[in-house]
């Protein structure tokens, strides 16, 4: 739709202050992981995506599955900026009783949601299946998968790494967001996954490594890997946990802490 | 007549993938074991082989259910439910989607790859989940009709097999529902409840017990959740006391659901015949099931102990 970057940088602005917001307001969510991953969103779903938001079930839509779950934050304030449901939500229906956006991404529960996550690892296999399912029906679309760095110590995203190269799903473009933290300290101490691309490369993937907050180095390797049409596509993102709060930048103790009222007031002024 | 279990699943799996154009089958390298050769064969790009990486299977079938498709995963009921049952949970039974499991090799009728592969927990643990059905077959028969309710019923469903033969106990086209069960044999003084291959070992139970006059009913509980409720209470209240039996753990299979509801309903005497907390081993069929406890004569003896507080505890009133 746009590759202005002006206006994309005013929407990444908003969904981070709504993702904000909606953690202060909810006093539970993961922030770091979700501000890490904006700039990759704002892409996908205000450019490269092909969908509608008024008709979230049409059958050549392209998808995205959220693998890393509990950074739902992210993807519910983009996809109420692109129209798959009032704005209001992320307020007033998050992580309640009886919400609509559950804690984890509910695809019963919420339009836009192409997949159930939350647990860690099971996200890729998924992504395969609706890949799968294009070749097989004949339908063109591809299929986005956003995984984490911590999240790569699942031995299921190797299973499934290894089943889209057999099958080459060159219709899955799956993301690593790299931001080198997960929930108890940095990755490479919890455990060492180094590098992303030599083992992606192994396993048959096309594979791609770039700034994830610069837009020009994400449709650049969107467009790449869209090119490469003999294997699935696995683009690194290098990003910065908590990106745009400068006191929750690469913090390991903002995976899911909830702000107080003081930080929440620097945090937003901050993302103003 | 001895049938075999995956014959009759070949043979279904084929009809079915003419009647459903979005049928596909999923395996972890075991299509060759499991007979189903000749499926791939026909239907080549609707046989999706993961490797052996049951997690990934299972939630590629999921994706796949997402999309539109109507995914049939089999294999062997450990490493099809137990080892990756997080993801049945997640991926599956949570979101409520059409995903079809239809495992082998369950019980101790597994024989002699011993314990590693005979499951004991299957009824169990899948008896937990939120939107699942589950069916166990007792002969190819069921097999077949069971294949084509869980296909017509839209939601989740696991489909229990065994691993080798089954005597016929039903003619061709057997009537298979969700929540249905069978009775089998009508009496009036101790109600079997019987699912998989221990509803043949009840039948023949029912007669031992008539040669010393005890006149038993039998049930053929295949949808074990639903249980059709109404007709194992009924058959309590006209027996006055029930025993369960199945190659399984007693814990949590048939005899914790019958358990379950009569507790809730109309308690009686019961007696439940299975695994009693052990682990398999390797051995024949027929070897473990004395073993282990798991024969007519083991159902007859339940009976009788059944009975018996059940004829005290009147004398108590």
């Amino acid at each position: 739709m746009s590759r202005q970057i002006e206006f994309l940088q005013h929407k990444a602005k908003n969904i981070r202050l709504d993702i904000l917001e909606m953690i202060y307001n909810a006093k539970s969510g993961h922030l770091g992981g979700s501000l890490s991953m904006v700039e990759a969103l704002v892409a996908l779903y205000f450019d490269v995506m092909n969908y509608d938001p008024k008709n979230p079930e049409r059958i050549d839509r392209d998808r995205f599955v959220l693998s890393k779950g509990h950074t739902a934050p992210a993807l519910y304030a983009t996809l109420a900026a692109a129209g798959f449901f009032p704005r209001e939500w992320l307020m007033t229906s998050f992580r309640g009783i009886n919400s609509k956006l559950q804690g984890h991404p509910d695809m019963k529960k919420t339009p836009g949601i192409e997949m159930t996550t939350g647990s860690l690892g099971i996200g890729l296999s998924a992504a395969n299946g609706m890949a799968l399912a294009s070749k097989i029906k004949n339908i063109p679309y591809k299929v986005y998968c956003m995984i984490g760095d911590g999240e790569t110590n699942e031995g299921q995203i190797w299973e499934a790494a290894a089943t889209a190269s057999h099958y080459k799903l060159n219709n899955v473009i799956a993301f690593i967001d790299e931001n080198r933290l997960q929930n108890d300290a940095q990755t490479l101490e919890v455990k060492d996954m180094d590098s992303q691309i030599n083992k992606w490369e192994s396993f048959g993937w096309h594979t791609q490594q770039i700034d994830g907050h610069d837009y020009l180095q994400i449709f650049g390797a969107i467009d790449y890997a869209n090119i490469c049409t003999d294997r699935p596509s696995l683009i690194v993102l290098r990003t910065i946990k908590g990106k745009g709060v400068t006191f929750m930048e690469n913090a390991v103790e903002w995976h899911g802490k909830t702000p107080s009222k003081e930080e929440y007031e620097r945090a937003k002024a901050e993302l103003s | 007549m001895y049938k075999s279990f995956r014959a009759a699943l070949s043979k279904e799996l084929e009809k079915c993938a003419k009647l459903y154009p979005d049928l596909v089958v999923l395996n972890a390298d075991c299509a060759r074991a499991l007979q189903l050769s000749n499926f791939t064969k026909r239907f080549p790009d609707r046989m999706i082989c993961v490797g052996i990486s049951e997690a990934d299977m299972l939630t590629t079938a999921a994706g796949l259910s997402a999309a539109g498709m109507l995914p049939v995963v089999v294999g062997f009921s450990m490493f099809t439910t137990a080892k990756p049952f997080e993801q049945i949970r997640q991926a599956i039974a949570y979101p409520n989607l059409n995903v079809k499991i239809i495992a082998t090799h369950a019980g101790l009728c597994v024989g002699k790859d011993g314990a590693t592969h005979q499951i004991l927990e299957d009824i169990a643990i899948m008896r937990t989940l939120p939107n699942f059905k589950i069916f166990v077959a007792a002969d190819v028969s069921e097999t077949s009709s069971a294949i084509s309710a869980m296909l017509l019923h839209d939601g989740p469903a696991y489909l229990r097999l065994g691993r080798d033969m089954a005597q016929d106990i039903f003619e061709e086209g057997k009537d298979v529902k969700v929540g249905g069960s069978d009775v089998l044999r009508q009496g009036k003084d101790v109600a079997i409840v019987a699912c998989g291959l221990m509803v043949e070992q009840s039948l023949k139970a029912a007669e031992i017990l008539k040669a010393d006059g005890i006149d038993a009913t039998v049930i053929n509980a295949y949808s074990l959740k639903p249980l059709d409720s109404a007709t194992i209470i009924q058959k309590a209240k006209e027996n006055g006391a029930v025993i369960t039996a199945e190659d399984h753990s007693i814990i949590g299979g048939l005899g914790g659901a019958v358990a379950e509801l009569l507790a809730s309903s109309y308690p009686v005497p019961m007696e439940f015949v299975g695994v009693k907390d052990l682990f398999g081993e390797s051995g024949e069929q027929d070897e473990l099931y004395r073993k282990y406890g798991l024969t007519a004569e083991d159902i007859a003896k339940a009976a009788l102990r059944a009975m018996d507080r059940k004829d005290r505890s009147v004398q108590n009133v």
